[in-house]
């Protein structure tokens, strides 16, 4: 390839345009923004107001912790479903293709307005299908939405079932990049398929799950629509208030700017920490 | 180890007995969405388990439009989606084209940059571009503030840059050689080429812009410039509307997405996986 710098950057302009308006001035300015005090104007150079005040904050540290327990259960479990689903899919046996595929793949189509819609009628306590059906086969129903852990397992739920299909899938692309003759060669050795799915297709796919675990990771870390639309904001009384809706009441509707950047680079660092730790701890031991 | 037919029915047999129930399972959700759509409040409400479609999906549509203006929001995610969609396929297009066909100063600080946007979450920026669009330049409520600022999406540009740098650069310098400008060789030869994956962004790039919900959230507050999925998020909660009608909202929202998705499952699947598997 010959150098070609100006008709490299003739192209890139337009994008680089925009790139530069609403992506790298804003992650400067809010860095700038983490250090000033919003409640009034004019605004002011305090970081104690910002940083200071999240280190004391209890409703930081309960949008943490709730956040933190929807990632340590939701995660591992959606993509422990999703490894599953996937090598179930990839059977040659497999027929009815196109009603699996639309099946799992329909809830990340659906936008995150309406499945949420659909998740808190069919969760409330009195007339929702989920509570109705327990009811029938003699168990009680359950204060889906009044209770703190109902409500978080409302959300666990619901975001498990919007993206296990998305990281099946994906997962099963991986699956599909595995030549046969490695299975092949195990089948002549005598290797149970247990014992091939163990030491052969997981650590072939470990680079696939990595992906989608730290795609997971920086996507819980950033809920938002589940608890504002399905549990009412983060009920009850900010059980399930996720950071997300933390830095949304802060910041917009508290208008609080500063102390909302704070919190977001909080939940930028903490995203990346964890992300680094499960590359890490994720990585090729040879 | 030898499969015999019988063994195989029974592991197909046991495979599918697991699989059809669970598809069943994860379809009642969308289901129950339409179900509802078409119930009244004493259906919605009864003690019983009703599982099948009532009858009032007209009334309720009506509802829907009365207490809302349900139809025009859904023509504005519309009009969004499809000039996202086309301005944002134009520029990642060519930053793409840029990256996977030219070397340059700074490429790698570029692509460093454009790589580093899929991991820092979106809250870091949507402050600052709240405060730009809605107080400084105070744009809330326009049609620039909701497709202009979500363009920065890099996912695109990724996308883009595999699809090019597919393509044989034999074609390119013969083209050269006969004195074909750059800008040409990219409209006339580069993007016919990468037809499909543009296909299959377009469709990814659409539904992202049609779900978008935070965004349209923040930058609108008339009803009449909301996107649908911001005016139905305002329904939910609000017990004036009957469950019936916010379903029916539901319910378009999400079809078209979904019979888009059946018809063109082909572009949707390779989209998400061509991003994954590097």
């Amino acid at each position: 390839m010959r150098l070609r710098t100006t008709t490299a950057y003739g192209f890139l302009l337009p994008y680089l345009a925009i790139f530069a308006a609403f992506w790298l001035w804003p992650i400067v300015y809010s860095f700038y923004l983490s250090f000033m005090s919003t409640r009034r104007l004019p605004w002011s150079f305090n970081p104690g107001m910002t940083w200071g005040r999240i280190v004391q904050d209890p409703a930081f540290f309960n949008a943490l912790g709730n956040t933190l327990t929807i990632l340590l259960i939701q995660v591992p479990v959606m993509i422990a479903l999703a490894t599953v689903l996937a090598v179930l899919l990839n059977s040659r046996l497999l027929m009815a293709k196109g009603l699996l595929r639309f099946a799992f793949f329909a809830p990340v189509v659906i936008g995150e307005a309406a499945y949420a819609a659909v998740f808190r009628l069919m969760f409330n306590s009195e007339f929702g299908i989920v509570n109705k059906g327990m009811e029938a086969v003699g168990l009680p129903g359950i204060q889906w939405f009044g209770n703190p852990d109902a409500a978080m397992a409302v959300i666990i739920i619901a975001v498990t079932w919007r993206w296990v299909g998305y990281n099946a899938i994906i997962i099963l692309s991986g699956l599909q990049s595995i030549p046969e003759d490695v299975y092949e060669a195990a089948r002549l050795d005598n290797v149970s398929p247990r014992q091939q799915f163990l030491y052969i297709t997981l650590p072939l796919l470990r680079p696939v799950i990595l992906f989608c675990l730290v795609l997971s990771v920086i996507g819980s870390m950033q809920l938002f629509a589940e608890p504002y639309l399905i549990t009412n904001q983060g009920g009850p009384g900010g059980a399930t208030e996720t950071l997300g809706l933390f830095l949304y009441r802060q910041g917009f509707l508290n208008l609080n700017f500063g102390y909302a950047s704070a919190i977001a680079y909080t939940i930028a660092a903490l995203a990346v920490a964890i992300s680094l730790l499960n590359l890490w701890l994720g990585r090729e031991r040879t | 180890m030898n499969m015999t037919n019988r063994s195989r029915f029974m592991n197909s047999l046991m495979l599918h007995a697991f699989l059809v129930p669970l598809a069943f399972l994860w379809l009642l959700p969308v289901y129950m969405m339409f179900v509802f759509s078409t119930m009244g409040d004493s259906a919605v409400f009864s003690h019983e388990i009703l599982l099948w479609p009532g009858t009032r999906f007209l009334e309720n549509l009506r509802d829907l439009e009365t207490d809302t203006k349900f139809v025009r929001t859904l023509f504005n995610s519309i009009v969004v989606g499809l000039v996202y969609t086309v301005l944002s396929v134009a520029l990642t297009a060519m930053a793409g084209w840029a990256i996977a066909r030219y070397r340059f100063h700074g490429k790698l600080v570029i692509l460093g940059l454009i790589l580093g946007t899929m991991t820092l979450p979106f809250f870091v920026v949507v402050i600052p571009q709240f405060i730009m669009v809605a107080r400084d330049f105070g744009l809330s409520n326009t049609w620039i503030a909701l497709i202009l600022p979500p363009l920065f999406n890099s996912l695109g540009v990724l996308f883009m840059r595999q699809a090019f740098s597919m393509l044989p650069e034999d074609l390119f310098e013969a083209a050269r050689v006969e004195g074909v400008k750059e800008w040409q060789i990219f409209l006339y030869i580069g993007l016919p080429l990468a037809r499909p994956m543009i296909a299959a962004l377009s469709i990814i790039l659409f539904l992202h812009s049609w779900n978008n919900y935070l965004w349209p959230l923040l930058i609108t507050n008339d009803p009449a410039m909301m996107t649908a999925p911001v005016a139905l998020g305002s329904l939910i909660g609000n017990t004036d509307v009957s469950w019936g009608s916010i379903m029916v909202g539901a319910v378009l929202l999400t079809a078209p997405m979904l019979a888009v998705f059946v018809f063109l499952q082909r572009y949707f699947l390779a989209g998400i996986t061509a991003g994954a598997v590097k």
